[in-house]
C-alpha cells in the first residue's frame, strides 16, 4: 500500500501540487486522473522519487520514501516497476535484453535462467518469438508490452504506468488494460496508472483518484463515478457526447 | 550573471562527475558496456584518424620541403620537422579536437536522446546509477583507447609523408634520417598523456551536455553543439597548460 499524506509540490513560485492525501491499495488499479496541467505526472514523479516534493510524505508499506536515505531508497527502486508514456525501452539492446536488463543488473540468477525469466515474462505479454527485434521495429502497441514484460521481470511490489495508452488506438488500448489489470491482481500488486483516457476510467479503475487544479478534486471507484454530483469532476469525465449519453443512461430511472 | 552561470554549470558537471566515478553495481554489466564504448568510440574512429593522419603527413611534408627547405638548410629538415609536428602536436591535440567532433557529438546526442525518451528515468527508476552506467565507461573506454589511436595517427602520417617521399617531393633517405634525428621517445609519451586528458575532456565534457538535456530533439542538437564547442575549447587551453608541464 502508498500511502500520501499532506504532499505539496512547487516550481520557483508555482504551486503545483497543494495538499494531496490518497492511498492507492494492493491489489488494485489505482488510476490518477485529471486535465492536462493538472499535476497528476507532477504527482507520479514525486511517488517515484523523479521529483522531491516540497513538504509532505510519502509512505511505501509505512516506510516513509521522503525522508529514506539514498542507500534505501535505491533498494525500495528495486520493488518498483514503471512503464514510462514513452516505452523507455533501451533501443541499443533488443527485446529480450531490455526484458533482462533489470535481472541482469540486479538478481544472482545465471544466465540460462534470466533467459528463462526473460522470456517467461515476454509469454505473460503475448510477445513469443519477439525477442530478437529491436524496439525500432516493434509498433507502439508492442513496445508497451516490452516495457511491461521489464517492468514485471523482478516481480515488483509496486508497479507505475504513466498514460501507458498514450498514442495507441482504442483496440491496443484495452489490451495493454487488460494486460495491466490482470498483472495486478496475479502478484498483488500496488498499480497507479496516469491516464486521461476515459475507457481506461470506466474499464479498470477500482480506486481512481481525481486531481483537479494541483489539489484533490474526488476520490471513488468507475461505479462512483457515474452517481457522483461533483460538478468538476463531471464536467471533465462527461466532456465527450458519448460518455454525457452514456452517464443518461445510466441515471434514467429504469420503467 | 554570466560569471554565475558558469560557476553553476561547473558545479553541476563535478556533481555529476561524483556521481560517475563511483564503484560499478554489477562488474559483469560495466565490463561489457566498457568493451562495447572501446569499440563504438576508439575502434570505429580507426578509420578516420588514419585516414585524416596520413593526408596530413603528406602535406606538412609537401608544405616544410617546398617553403622551408633550402640549399642552406640539411637535408633531414623535412623529416625532422615532420616528425616534430605530428608528434608534439597534430597526433595528440589536433587529433583529439577533431575526435571531439566525432566522438564528443556521439556521445552528446545518444546520452541526450536517452534523457528526452525517458530512458535514463526508466533506469534511475529500476535503481540504477545511470550516471555511472552511462558515463563511467565512456570515460574510460576512450582514455583506454586514445594511446593507440595516438599512435596509429602518427604512423599513418609518416606513411603519409613516405608517400611523398616514393612520388618524388624528396627521397626516402633524407627523410629516414629526418624522422630518426634527434629523435627523444619522451616526446611520444608527453603526447599519449595528453591525449589521455583530452579523451577525459572530450568524454565527460560531452556526457555532461548529452545527460542534462531538457526538452526534445532540437536541444538534443544544441547539446550536441555545445559538447563539442565546449570540449574543443577546453581541450586548447588544456593544451597549453600541459604542453608547458610536461615539456
Amino acid at each position: 500500500m502508498i500511502e500520501i499524506k499532506h504532499l505539496y509540490k512547487s516550481f520557483e513560485d508555482k504551486d503545483v501540487l497543494k495538499d494531496i492525501n490518497a492511498t492507492f491499495e494492493d491489489g488494485k488499479t489505482n488510476l490518477i486522473i485529471g486535465q492536462s496541467g493538472s499535476g497528476k505526472t507532477v504527482l507520479m514523479k514525486n511517488i517515484v522519487g523523479l521529483f522531491e516534493p516540497t513538504k509532505g510524505e510519502i509512505l511505501y508499506d509505512g516506510r516513509d520514501f521522503v525522508r529514506m536515505s539514498k542507500r534505501e531508497r535505491v533498494m525500495l527502486r528495486r520493488e518498483m516497476g514503471m512503464i514510462f508514456q514513452s516505452a523507455a525501452l533501451f533501443d541499443s539492446m533488443t527485446v529480450l535484453e531490455n526484458v533482462m536488463f533489470p535481472l541482469d543488473m540486479f538478481s544472482d540468477m545465471n544466465e540460462a535462467d534470466r533467459i528463462r525469466r526473460a522470456e517467461f515474462c515476454l509469454d505473460r505479454v503475448n510477445l513469443q518469438g519477439a525477442g530478437q527485434k529491436m524496439p525500432g521495429e516493434i509498433s507502439g502497441g508492442m513496445q508497451k508490452r516490452v516495457a511491461i514484460a521489464r517492468a514485471i521481470a523482478l516481480n515488483p511490489k509496486y508497479l507505475f504506468c504513466d498514460e501507458p495508452n498514450s498514442g495507441l488506438d482504442p483496440k491496443t488500448s484495452l489490451v495493454i488494460d487488460e494486460l495491466i489489470h490482470s498483472i495486478t491482481h496475479e502478484y498483488q500488486m500496488t498499480t497507479i496508472m496516469n491516464t486521461h483516457d476515459m475507457n481506461s476510467v470506466m474499464g479498470i479503475g477500482e480506486n481512481i483518484i481525481y486531481i483537479h487544479e494541483g489539489t484533490l478534486g474526488w476520490t471513488g471507484t468507475k461505479d462512483e463515478i457515474m452517481t457522483s454530483t461533483n460538478e468538476k469532476l463531471n464536467s471533465f469525465i462527461f466532456a465527450s457526447d458519448l460518455f454525457k449519453k452514456i452517464k443518461e443512461a445510466n441515471t434514467e430511472p429504469h420503467g | 550573471m554570466f560569471i554565475v552561470k558558469y560557476i553553476t554549470a561547473f558545479g553541476k558537471y563535478l556533481d555529476l562527475m561524483g556521481r560517475t566515478f563511483s564503484v560499478p553495481e554489477r562488474m559483469r554489466m560495466f565490463l561489457k558496456q566498457y568493451v562495447k564504448e572501446m569499440e563504438q568510440l576508439g575502434v570505429d574512429s580507426i578509420g578516420i584518424v588514419l585516414l585524416i593522419s596520413f593526408f596530413i603527413g603528406a602535406v606538412i611534408c609537401i608544405q616544410i620541403k617546398l617553403n622551408i627547405q633550402s640549399p642552406w638548410m640539411p637535408a633531414f629538415t623535412t623529416g625532422y620537422t615532420t616528425r616534430e609536428i605530428m608528434v608534439l602536436e597534430f597526433s595528440s591535440s589536433i587529433m583529439c579536437l577533431i575526435l571531439a567532433g566525432k566522438v564528443g557529438s556521439n556521445i552528446a546526442s545518444e546520452i541526450g536522446t536517452m534523457r528526452v525518451t525517458q530512458q535514463i528515468d526508466a533506469l534511475e527508476i529500476m535503481g540504477v546509477n545511470s550516471a555511472s552506467f552511462l558515463i563511467l565507461p565512456k570515460i574510460l573506454g576512450l582514455m583506454t583507447m586514445i594511446p593507440f589511436l595516438v599512435i596509429f595517427s602518427i604512423a599513418a602520417g609518416f606513411i603519409g609523408a613516405y608517400a611523398t617521399a616514393y612520388a618524388g617531393i624528396l627521397t626516402p633517405d633524407d627523410l629516414t634520417v629526418g624522422l630518426l634525428h634527434s629523435f627523444v621517445p619522451w616526446f611520444v609519451w608527453m603526447s599519449i598523456i595528453k591525449s589521455i586528458c583530452f579523451a577525459f575532456i572530450i568524454a565527460s565534457v560531452s556526457s555532461y551536455y548529452g545527460y542534462n538535456v531538457q526538452g526534445g530533439s532540437f536541444d538534443v542538437g544544441k547539446a550536441s553543439t555545445n559538447a563539442v564547442v565546449s570540449s574543443s575549447m577546453l581541450i586548447l587551453f588544456a593544451d597549453i597548460f600541459l604542453t608547458q608541464l610536461l615539456s
